[in-house]
């Protein structure tokens, strides 16, 4: 009997394609993500629009308000950890959580270095801006990549901006000859075993979502027809008018990615989504995708 | 034949690959008519809750009871505990294909998932499988009509009832695809006898 391994980590990746998982703060809000068909939450002291304003060090939840979540809701539960903080994921390993996020919301612990995830039975997920990100990511163990795009913006560029890159620069890889590849692995900073691989597959060995920035259904079906397999949605939801409704509609919308008509009723009626920033209006120091490398 | 893959949420895309495989066509349905092109159905893995949501408002929960009168339906993990007649929770809404009690997630949360080696009867014959369970349902009770296929330990695993068969664990995650050979042999069986 095999536990933990990366194939069986992966496994749990692949069942949350399609779906949508949705940030919650409290098992209230757990439960309202749930039926709305989320695929799993992910448990946070404050969502990244909140930590954007009210400021201060961002660290892994209360495992108290994990647990709570955990007895809420049937679907995978998922947390962060601070980059590089491997003492917050043994903890959140040993509360069974589904899925450990190492996130550039929270703020950094380590700057050199990113948690070694093979030490770990639970899966990894992390953000990455462009493909040697990600390959990084993936060498250290990482089970599942999404786009770092800009959390709490609101604002849907970021996340097109770093889907695009992963995927552009896939494709380059898969025209490469061996020669050229080694040469490309080497401007990418990426283990050159993965850039082969990829090479090859014309794809991620690990599932590829998106993140940063999801605010309404539209947005959910461009990053599905743009390559992401599944959208996580952070302040997108709870900072919105409506949040049930609007996690629904998300839902549905991600089915249909590809069904304009569906798309334009799902999309219909809506309360208002949240307000979002420019790119522009957040300070260079305050830009959450910078964090990690 | 056409095999259908429901396609509303879950890994669908590798069990395409793996009819594929077997050259046979296959569909991602995403519509409820889309079921009157095809002669069998499977019910991939991913969220239960999800999934039921999605084919409520969709048509699909009527559609597929509709379907599953005359044409073999294949589940593996959530899949399943949408076929059990009693799936224990009231977050989802089973199409009662399969007498049998299961419990969700009842081999425990993800750091409990794995791949396990089970003895398996597939195509009249016995045989060994690598299992992959991922936050796997337990079945914890079969009715009469319902043949256990394999089990892992002491539990079912693998069960057949008439034309439906069902699987806790996910064969699209593994090597070996004689599970899916059986099942279109299930289909094609059926479409004898339709024709006769």
């Amino acid at each position: 009997m095999a536990k933990g391994t990366f194939e069986v980590k992966v496994g749990l990746a692949e069942m949350l394609k399609g779906g949508v998982i949705m940030d919650v703060m409290n098992p209230e809000q757990a439960q309202i993500a749930e039926d709305a068909g989320a695929v799993a939450v992910m448990a946070l002291e404050r969502i990244p629009a909140l930590i954007r304003e009210e400021g201060g060090i961002a660290r892994m939840s209360d495992p108290e308000m994990i647990k709570e979540i955990q007895e809420k809701v049937s679907i995978p539960v998922m947390a962060k950890v601070r980059i590089g903080h491997f003492a917050e994921a043994q903890i959140l390993e040993a509360l069974e959580v589904d899925f450990i996020d190492e996130s550039e919301v929270l703020t950094p612990a380590d700057e050199a270095n990113h948690i070694w995830k093979h030490d770990f039975k639970v899966p990894f997920v992390c953000g990455c801006r462009n493909l040697g990100e990600a390959l990084r990511r993936i060498g250290e163990g990482a089970a599942l990549i999404r786009t770092k795009g800009e959390a709490g913006s609101g604002n849907i560029v970021e996340a097109v901006r770093h889907m695009r890159m992963v995927t552009s620069s896939i494709k380059k890889l898969t025209t490469m000859g061996q020669d050229e590849l080694m040469a490309e692995a080497k401007d990418m900073g990426a283990p050159f075993s993965l850039v082969q691989q990829v090479g090859k597959l014309g794809k991620l060995p690990v599932p590829n979502f998106a993140a940063g920035g999801v605010a309404t259904p539209a947005d959910a079906s461009l990053m599905m027809q743009l390559g992401a397999e599944t959208v996580f949605v952070g302040s997108g939801i709870f900072m919105s008018e409506e949040p049930a409704q609007r996690a629904k509609a998300i839902v549905e919308a991600v089915t249909y990615a590809d069904d304009p008509g569906k798309l334009a009723d799902i999309s219909s009626g809506l309360k208002k989504a949240m307000k979002g920033l420019d790119i522009s209006e957040i300070p260079e120091d305050q830009m959450l995708q910078e964090r990690g490398w | 034949m056409t095999v259908g893959i429901l396609a509303l949420q879950g890994n669908f895309s590798k069990h395409l690959e793996k009819l594929h495989a077997l050259d046979c066509t296959a569909l991602l349905v995403k519509y409820p008519e889309q079921l009157q092109e095809v002669d069998g159905l499977v019910l991939p893995g991913g969220e239960s809750t999800c999934i039921t949501l999605l084919m409520e408002k969709t048509g699909f929960h009527s559609a597929i009871s509709e379907f599953a009168k005359e044409k073999p339906v294949f589940g593996t993990c959530a899949g399943l505990i949408l076929m059990a007649s009693e799936p224990n929770d009231e977050r989802v809404n089973s199409l009662h294909l399969l007498d049998i009690s299961v419990n969700r997630n009842g081999y425990g949360r993800q750091v409990h998932s794995g791949i396990h080696e089970i003895e398996a009867l597939v195509n009249g014959r016995a045989s060994t499988h690598q299992a992959m369970f991922i936050r796997a349902p337990k079945i914890t009770k079969t009715g009469n009509n319902v043949s256990v296929l394999g089990k892992l330990n002491n539990d079912p695993v693998l069960v057949q009832q008439g034309h439906h068969l069902a699987a806790c664990f996910h064969p699209e995650m593994s090597v070996d695809i004689s599970i899916y050979s059986h099942f279109l042999e299930m289909i094609s069986s059926k479409n004898l006898a339709h024709a006769v």
